[in-house]
């Protein structure tokens, strides 16, 4: 006797949630049933392996036909197929466009079409995400990039909390941010939200000009460039550093304000206009491209990696940065004190949250 | 009464990409009914095309309106090839020709192509303006309302039921014509489709007339179904009957919808009185000239059992002459009639008087062509065989008429058996006699009472038996013999007593039979179907007995028949009913009595047995009052009973006969081991595991012993399919393979619906067919219904306080016998109704003096009076008490709320006549459709599974969709009447048939209609009234 067929069809669309969860984490019917057996629901329900593996198969399949209109979330809300009430419908989306940052730290700032995805199999064996899994990841990652726009369409409020981090993902993919040399491996996928968040807010096209009226208008910051004229901007910058005298009164000035506030203090003394050079020339250089992409590798390399190196403690940066830029405004010689601060105040959130071990 | 059709086409949407290199489509639709065509403009480069097209309007006779469908075909524009189908999409017009139903029909419609499935939607509204004509030889029936809730639906009001009506129509089966050869799939599954349609609609039409003509204006339990005799045609058949109804007009009037579908059918209608029922003859045509015909046909008429119970019985000497009465008033009304039946299985009280079993009947045909479509006269004739076989059985049992009756076929090939079956039941002579509504009402308050156990006494004579049965005085009147199970089609009456819960009870069997052809084959089968019958029977006894329980309601028999093996499939709900004795044990024999191992073997099995028993007994809380031995003597089976044979596996039925009379007072039931097939039996009555802790099923529209249903509800299909390893195909293996297939089934559902725990599988409905050799195919089509786990417990408080409710709620009338009512509803109740009120009701409306014998003695009566007293003031403070709960029910509806703002409307379906926690407060009209699908791959559709799958899905969606276009949100007794699927995995291809069929409703939550009845300070005690009914 050997089963052909075997379907279970409700009016209203079953969903178990632990099963949704092993088909988006990419196991086989055989494996989940084998995951299931596990967790002891045989015992609880005092079911067979045979109902089980019926029951995962089905709603495998259901899922199945479900991840269609998944991938267009607003045609789940409209279709007429399936049955579901809302809050699983929430769920379901909010569920699929889910990611594991492990993956997602691999795949930030790369490229997010097929090329990477020739990758997928190197990202699977490394971070042991099944392969499955991976490239819906990779599909969300595309489906958030290639629209944003179903969010609005969508009746589901509040936006799932996923969310903002895609749009992190589309922002370093858009920028092809480098995140994978070695030096920057111990940056978390949240270090680099948090990041591209500021940025968002604050160095992109749709950060300028209008300030927010409402609530809305968050999705303006789904503007997923930089101002490319900001960038051009920063050039005005340089003179900070090739001005031999404004780099010593900008020294002078954060040396006394922080005398004996520092535990750091003769380091900082003694490193002031490397550090400084470095800040500075991260910012002159954003006009090329390719250097906006090594970004974070110069931020790590010419000011979290020294101050490192000095065993400065956190607060001591804080302190530093604070009155680094700070200073800055008692420059007279200095006109652009508005590019400064939008170049600075963003760098100094950023900074903070980079410097770590 | 010609009308004109006006049809709109608005908008499409979710359109499938038929330009590649553009990826849009340029859609226009064709809207086409009979034989005229419209076009919309075509819509460029879009897949959310606005058409928004002006109103087509066709101008129609009635006849045409009833039997055609729209037709709206959706097409991509191609300017140099022919335009591609996207698909289609059929309305059926019919709900709009009523007056009190839908007025429009307005929504979005799944586009379907009979290939690739559902592919998009599409906007559409429809309008009918008829013109009033009153033509007297008319061939349309538009205005009859039809139902397939198989009792008189809520709120409506029977004023009269006329009886049974039946149709058929046949034609060629468009797959099986020549041009099919030539054409693609696509074409002859939409001509198939199209055929089907306008068929039903025709037949739809015809029943009608045969209402109109017998003065109805309804049929109600329309049950319509299409055999696919393959080359020999196409078969559309219903059965249904007709009614004058009346529909409730004030929603205040409205009886909270609680938790029993009949209790609202507070009307008593009158079956039709016989100075109106000369209509025999439209109700049935007979054609006498089956001459040379029917002598070409092959035919074999079954020998039927007759099921009730079974066992030895004894001779009574009471209640002759008062059924005697009854049979003579009653067959004077309903003998006019040629056939006596009725598809209705609730009824309102009063209705049913005694119900004597079930009575079935099949027949093998030998399917030939059908030489000419007009004049279907064979398949006519068949069926006018079976009825009038099923009218003489139950006439052998004493009754006029049959209920719960329903018909069905099963084909290979050319053999097709035909069944037919439904319960004997007297029904109650005033009913015919009188035919004035305004007596009515009081005549039903006093029917009501006395038919509390009436129902299960015997409307035979106990001198002259029909059959071999063990009769016992009733448990509750101890007036009228009853016998010790009763058997019957139809749903507990809503009345009766039952004690502790129900459960589903199914008898599985298989018998090989060799391949045969033609008469050889009929023959074959003829002959095992009465061994099949019989053993089905023996088995559902059995495992009633392992219940411990005494009685089957909604027993359905599928017998299937297939290339080289018949299945037999019993389904019934059991219950034990107060009336009726209770259930012996069941013994077991062994035939070799001096092999000690041996009979360490059977006291083994006996001990299992008895657990089992005992075990379920408290599972399903059947705790019977302890009835005192010199009434009905002693139950207690002596031991040297256990050598008697009653029934062996090996010996024919005739064994029956050998029954010994004289010591069969009460006997167990005894197996017999005397080879490997009874072993395998009893081993087969052991494995039935019951339902997890939290689940009951069964398979009558409620559960008896549950009155405390919340909202939510889950209607589902389940479809299995196995193949059978051709090796080891012998009887037993066939059998182990069936009953694991079904066991497993239902224990899947159990698993899948565990999150609705407790829950009650309702209305659970197996198809068994056999598509191939090797395949076994069944379907589960059922409800589950959530219910309060707390109240459930008080189930021995609650039909007392239901009744308080009803009588509180009722008319005036019923106020005045509050405290007869409250008694007589107490499940221990031991005894008779109220002399006084007996009287009182007698003296208005004449009761036979036999009845009023009934309550003879007086020493019971002032027993009964100082009862009812109590039992009435304890009453009143537990109304009381329940108004705390009823609050929490309410809230936690109003905190799920029924989802208002999703996009796309909820559409409930469900297979009952009610929806529970809600009011159905309009009927929309009838809902019937038919679909095929097929694949061409289906490999790459998933495989069997996944094809299936998707199209059942699609079924639902379009189903769903016609409820909302109608203004409807759900469907009520939604029944799959076919699903048949073939498939070839070699050519990569699978077709499926699916048939289905409801009735379209609004409905109302009961928490939102008390919010308005609250607001009116006048219907203050309507409102408490209707929150009392949400926690039964």
């Amino acid at each position: 006797m050997t089963s052909e067929l075997d379907i279970f069809v409700g009016n209203t669309t079953l969903i178990d949630e632990d099963v949704y969860r092993l088909w988006l984490d990419g196991y086989s019917v055989t494996d989940a049933v084998a995951l299931r057996v596990r967790s002891g629901i045989l015992e609880q329900t005092g079911a067979t392996a045979a109902v089980l593996q019926s029951d995962t198969m089905d709603h495998y399949r259901t899922f199945h036909m479900l991840e269609r209109l998944l991938h267009a979330p607003p045609k789940l809300l409209h279709q007429l197929i399936f049955q579901i009430p809302p809050s699983r419908q929430a769920l379901l989306i909010e569920r699929y466009y889910a990611f594991d940052e492990a993956f997602v730290r691999e795949v930030l700032g790369k490229k997010l079409s097929k090329g990477t995805k020739k990758d997928l199999d190197d990202i699977s064996t490394k971070t042991g995400i099944t392969l499955k899994s991976c490239r819906r990841q990779m599909e969300s990652c595309s489906v958030a990039q290639a629209g944003v726009q179903w969010r609005d369409l969508s009746s589901l409020q509040p936006p799932p909390p996923g969310f903002r981090d895609y749009a992190a993902i589309v922002f370093f993919a858009n920028n092809r941010f480098e995140t994978g040399k070695k030096k920057l491996q111990y940056l978390s996928f949240g270090d680099f939200a948090f990041c591209a968040e500021l940025m968002i807010q604050n160095w992109t096209l749709g950060a300028v000009g209008e300030a927010p009226t409402d609530p809305d208008s968050q999705m303006d910051d789904m503007d997923m460039d930089l101002d490319k004229e900001f960038l051009q901007d920063l050039k005005e910058l340089k003179v900070l550093v090739a001005d031999k005298d404004l780099l010593d009164l900008h020294k002078s000035l954060v040396c006394t304000a922080l005398r004996g506030k520092l535990g750091v203090f003769s380091e900082m003394e003694a490193n002031f206009k490397n550090l400084s050079r470095g800040l500075v020339n991260v910012a002159a250089k954003l006009t090329h491209n390719k250097d906006v992409r090594d970004l974070f590798v110069d931020l790590v390399e010419k000011f979290v990696e020294p101050c490192r190196s000095d065993h400065w403690p956190l607060s001591d940066v804080r302190f530093f940065l604070n009155q680094y830029s700070a200073s800055v405004h008692s420059l007279d010689g200095f006109r652009h004190q508005a590019l400064w601060d939008r170049y600075m105040g963003t760098l100094r959130g950023c900074l903070l949250r980079l410097y770590h071990d | 009464m010609p009308g004109k059709l006006k049809v709109k086409i608005v908008a499409g949407r979710h359109l499938p990409v038929m330009d590649r290199a553009s990826d849009l489509t340029d859609a226009f639709v064709e809207v086409k009914f009979g034989n005229t065509t419209f076009k919309t403009d075509v819509y460029l480069k879009s897949l959310n095309p606005q058409w928004n097209s002006e109103w087509f309007k066709f101008e129609v006779d009635d006849e045409d309106l009833q039997d055609e469908p729209l037709q709206i075909t959706v097409l991509d524009h191609d300017t140099y090839s022919a335009n591609d189908a996207i698909g289609k999409v059929y309305i059926d017009i019919d709900p709009l020709l009523y007056s009190e139903a839908a007025t429009v029909i307005s929504g979005w419609f799944p586009i379907y192509d009979t290939i690739h499935g559902i592919r998009g939607e599409i906007n559409v509204v429809v309008k009918v303006d008829l013109f009033n004509d009153l033509n007297r030889f008319r061939q349309s029936s538009c205005g009859v309302k039809f139902f397939c809730t198989t009792s008189i639906p809520k709120c409506y009001r029977a004023v009269i039921i006329h009886g049974f009506v039946e149709e058929l129509v046949v034609n060629e089966d468009p797959e099986y014509q020549w041009i099919d050869r030539i054409r693609t799939p696509r074409a002859s599954n939409e001509a198939r489709q199209r055929l089907i349609s306008l068929m039903s609609g025709e037949l739809q039409r015809k029943i009608g007339l045969k209402v109109l003509e017998m003065r109805g204006n309804a049929v109600v339990g329309y049950l319509q179904c299409f055999d696919l005799e393959g080359e020999s045609g196409l078969v559309v058949r219903a059965i249904g009957t007709a009614c004058t109804l009346d529909k409730l007009s004030s929603p205040a009037a409205f009886l909270p919808a609680c938790n029993s579908p009949s209790k609202e059918m507070k009307e008593s209608p009158l079956v039709h009185p016989p100075s109106h029922g000369c209509r025999s003859t439209h109700n049935s045509p007979i054609h006498t000239a089956t001459g040379s015909r029917l002598t070409q046909n092959f035919s074999v008429s079954v020998p039927t059992l007759i099921y009730t119970g079974m066992g030895s019985g004894s001779a009574g000497k009471e209640g002759g002459p008062f059924k005697a009465l009854l049979r003579q008033q009653t067959q004077s009304a309903l003998e006019q009639r040629e056939f006596p039946f009725f598809t209705l299985t609730a009824f309102p009280p009063g209705f049913l008087v005694h119900v004597g079993g079930v009575v079935s009947a099949r027949s093998v045909k030998l399917l030939d062509r059908i030489h000419n479509p007009d004049e279907p006269e064979t398949r006519d004739a068949w069926w006018a065989e079976i009825r009038q076989e099923i009218k003489s059985h139950a006439k052998a049992l004493g009754c006029h008429a049959v209920v719960g009756y329903s018909e069905s076929t099963s084909i290979c090939e050319e053999v097709c058996i035909l069944s037919a079956s439904g319960t004997a039941a007297v029904l109650n002579p005033r009913f015919l006699q009188d035919g004035t509504v305004e007596g009515c009402l009081e005549q039903r308050l006093e029917e009501n009472l006395p038919t509390r156990c009436g129902f299960c006494h015997i409307p035979y004579d106990e001198l002259n038996m029909p059959f071999p049965a063990h009769l016992t005085y009733c448990y509750n009147c101890r007036k009228q013999k009853v016998p010790d199970v009763l058997f019957t089609t139809i749903d507990l009456p809503t009345d009766a007593t039952v004690i502790g819960k129900g459960c589903l009870i199914q008898a599985r069997l298989c018998r090989l039979k060799k391949k045969a052809q033609a008469e050889a084959n009929a023959t074959a089968i003829s002959n095992l179907l009465p061994f099949m019958e019989y053993e089905v029977h023996t088995q559902l006894m059995n495992k009633l007995k392992l219940k411990g329980m005494n009685a089957l309601f909604g027993l359905r028999i599928q017998i299937t028949v297939g290339e080289n093996m018949l299945m037999g499939l019993a389904s019934a709900t059991g219950v034990y009913l107060a009336a009726l004795p209770t259930p012996g044990g069941i013994q077991i024999a062994g035939k070799t009595p001096n092999d000690g191992s041996y009979e360490q073997h059977i006291s083994h099995m006996q001990k299992k047995i008895n657990d089992t028993i005992a075990k379920n007994k408290e599972l399903y809380e059947i705790n019977p009052p302890e009835i005192s031995e010199e009434i009905i003597g002693s139950p207690i089976p002596e031991p040297r009973q256990r050598s008697r044979l009653l029934r062996s596996q090996s010996e024919s039925s005739d064994e029956v006969t050998e029954l010994d009379l004289s010591h069969g007072k009460k006997d167990a039931f005894v197996l017999e081991i005397d080879d490997t097939d009874a072993m395998e039996d009893v081993h087969s009555l052991l494995t039935d595991v019951p339902p997890p802790s939290g689940f009951y099923s069964c398979n009558t529209e409620i559960m008896p012993g549950i009155n405390n249903w919340t909202s939510e509800i889950q209607m589902f299909t389940s479809v299995r399919v196995i193949r059978l390893s051709s090796l080891n195909l012998t009887n037993q293996a066939l059998n182990k393979n069936f009953n694991d297939l079904c066991e497993n089934l239902l224990k899947s559902l159990y698993f899948k619906l565990r999150s609705m725990i407790p829950c009650c599988l309702c209305h659970v409905n197996f198809t068994v067919s056999l598509p191939e050799d090797e395949l076994i195919q069944v379907t589960v089509t059922a409800v589950a219904i959530t219910f309060d786990k707390n109240q459930a417990l008080q189930t021995t408080k609650t039909p007392v306080e239901k009744s308080l409710q009803r009588a509180s709620t009722d008319n005036e009338e019923l106020l005045q016998f509050p405290l007869e009512l409250c008694s007589d509803s107490l499940p221990s109740h031991p005894f008779p109704p109220a002399k006084e009120h007996l009287e009182s009701a007698s003296s208005n409306s004449g009761i036979p003096a036999a009845q009023r014998d009934r309550c003879s003695s007086w020493i019971e009566l002032i027993k009964l009076k100082a009862q009812t007293i109590r039992r009435g003031s304890i009453k009143t403070t537990m109304t009381v008490e329940k108004a705390s709960p009823v609050g929490d029910g309410n809230f936690r509806n109003r905190s799920a709320p029924p989802c208002a703002n999703s996009t796309v409307g909820v559409v409930k379906m469900t297979p009952l006549s009610f929806i529970p926690g809600a009011k159905i407060t309009k009927y929309l009209g009838i809902i019937n459709m038919f679909f095929i699908r097929e694949t061409t791959s289906l490999r790459e559709e998933g495989g069997v599974s996944g094809f299936l799958h998707a199209f059942i899905a699609e079924v639902f969606a379009m189903v769903r969709a016609h409820v909302a276009a109608l203004g409807g949100n759900a469907v009520v007794s939604y029944i799959m009447k076919q699903c048949v699927f073939m498939e070839n995995p070699n050519k990569n291809q699978a077709q499926c048939l699916i048939n289905v069929s409801g009735d379209a409703v609004v409905f109302v939550r009961e928490s939102d209609l008390e919010v308005v009845s609250s607001q009116q300070p006048t219907t203050n005690c309507q409102s408490s009234c209707t929150e009392g009914e949400v926690t039964t």
